[in-house]
């Protein structure tokens, strides 16, 4: 078990890459102090900490820091491997399953939804969330398969595909809202719709995932002052 | 010892992302039959079935089970052939093999092709955009022989592919990215890196990788006009 003040991550509460780790430090039941990073600066700590990309989140363990979300992520699974279930699925073709998903969400996936915040115009906007429905078809498709009839992408329980992508359901939910569209839609991808919900309703991520009225709030105002995509 | 008609790999020669698999699998002794793909423009059905997703090589194919993206490969070799382990147990060295790992793709590659694929002004821009990351890498080995320490690791043969990228690109472009004065541990990692008996004997022939490249680059100068 770790020592209080051991384990701290430097993250903000608006950013889908911060909760992986939360929500993993969270599977495991490791106590951490999480350091909020105020919007549009940096602190020291943080540049310190992650000098190569200056992003959030940050994992601190004994002072040690560890950067990249799913990086993270592994790091804490085999940290704490007797704390909670294995994050990380236990068969070695299973687990490059799940790490191919991942890739192909911060890789492809996740770009393209920032796309949409940064279309210009109607046909591009449109253009935009075709891309990321298209990708979520593929996803749905990907969790037929590895769930195998289970709740999530890890089984019985959350596991790191399911962290992989959950983490942007707020987003998700956000765009939905602003856009006037349903991109996890019960018609066209119901098993992520209903994966959607029990991921949310889940013990360790119920704290982390914003509620979207206040995700949408946060989202005006920076979209308001920088017109960019959500937080890295 | 498995025989080789369990282990599959598509590849394709030109391939620095096949390449480092193939290194893996070397390293290893994990025998395997190797299909090449007549890129580009002749992907087989075999390619299309294995990874319908990207369409691209590499793909190892274990018990008749294909794997893509040639990262997500590695991790897959390491864990399923424990000889010769490329990450090590410490979960911090671990986490620190495949950040660079990360790096290296994410920021290094891109950069130099964007000094590949730009002219003049533009081109003077990229490069030293390039060099930046380079430098960062170089921090990355912690003034060590390797990033594994004495001997490679994990984001050795991840990253050793750079090492020659970088000249191929050098020699094709007619700049300077790899410089041994500003940048001496990393200089000197990657030629010591592809000196190395096994990474040595796999590396295809240096002018064909230039032949190939630079028909490449001709393709995309063409596609612009």
């Amino acid at each position: 078990m770790a020592k209080v003040g051991e384990v701290k991550l430097i993250g903000a509460w608006p950013s889908p890459f911060v909760m992986r780790p939360r929500i993993a430090l969270n599977l495991k039941g490791v106590e951490y102090e999480f350091l909020e990073e105020k919007f549009g600066g940096k602190s020291d700590l943080l540049l310190r900490s992650n000098p190569v990309h200056k992003k959030i989140p940050v994992l601190l363990h004994a002072d040690r820091p560890i950067c990249e979300s799913l990086v993270i992520v592994q790091y804490i699974d085999k940290s704490w491997p007797s704390s909670g279930p294995s994050i990380l699925p236990s068969d070695p073709y299973d687990r490059a399953i799940a790490r191919f998903w991942a890739a192909y969400i911060d890789e492809k996936w996740f770009p393209s939804m920032s796309g949409i915040a940064r279309a210009q115009g109607e046909e591009a906007k449109k253009a935009a969330i075709d891309q990321v429905a298209e990708g979520l078809s593929l996803l749905e498709d990907a969790f037929g398969k590895i769930s195998k009839g289970k709740p999530f992408f890890g089984g019985d329980a959350i596991g790191f595909l399911d962290i992989a992508l959950g983490c942007f359901i707020g987003w998700l939910r956000v765009t939905e809202r602003t856009q006037g569209v349903k991109l996890l839609d019960e018609a066209k991808v119901p098993g992520l719709a209903k994966w959607a919900g029990r991921f949310c309703a889940d013990g360790a991520v119920k704290g982390v995932m914003p509620e979207t009225e206040k995700l949408a709030e946060f989202a005006k105002l920076i979209m308001g002052k920088f017109k960019a995509p959500p937080p890295q | 010892m498995a025989d080789g008609g369990e282990v599959k790999l598509l590849g394709f020669w030109g391939s620095p992302y096949a390449l480092r698999v193939i290194w893996a699998l070397k390293l290893k002794q994990v025998p395997y039959d190797y299909l090449e793909e007549d890129l580009p423009n002749n992907k087989s059905s075999l390619l299309l079935q294995y990874n319908p997703v990207h369409k691209k090589v590499p793909v190892l194919v274990h018990h008749g089970k294909p794997i893509a993206e040639s990262l997500v490969i590695l991790e897959y070799i390491d864990e399923t052939w424990k000889q010769s382990p490329l990450l090590p147990q410490d979960p911090s060295e671990r986490a620190r093999a495949r950040f660079w790992a990360k790096f290296a793709d994410e920021k290094c590659m891109p950069a130099m092709k964007a000094v590949f694929c730009s002219e003049g002004e533009e081109q003077q821009k990229a490069v030293l955009e390039a060099r930046e990351t380079l430098k960062t890498l170089e921090s990355g080995l912690e003034g060590k022989l390797f990033f594994g320490g004495e001997t490679i690791n994990f984001a050795d043969v991840a990253t050793g592919y750079i090492g020659f990228w970088a000249r191929i690109v050098e020699e094709i472009t007619g700049t300077s990215l790899i410089d041994a004065e500003s940048m001496p541990s990393l200089d000197a990692w990657s030629k010591r890196f592809l000196e190395l008996p096994i990474i040595k004997e796999c590396m295809p022939p240096w002018d064909k990788l230039i032949e190939l490249n630079s028909g490449f680059l001709k393709m995309y100068l063409a596609s612009l006009k």
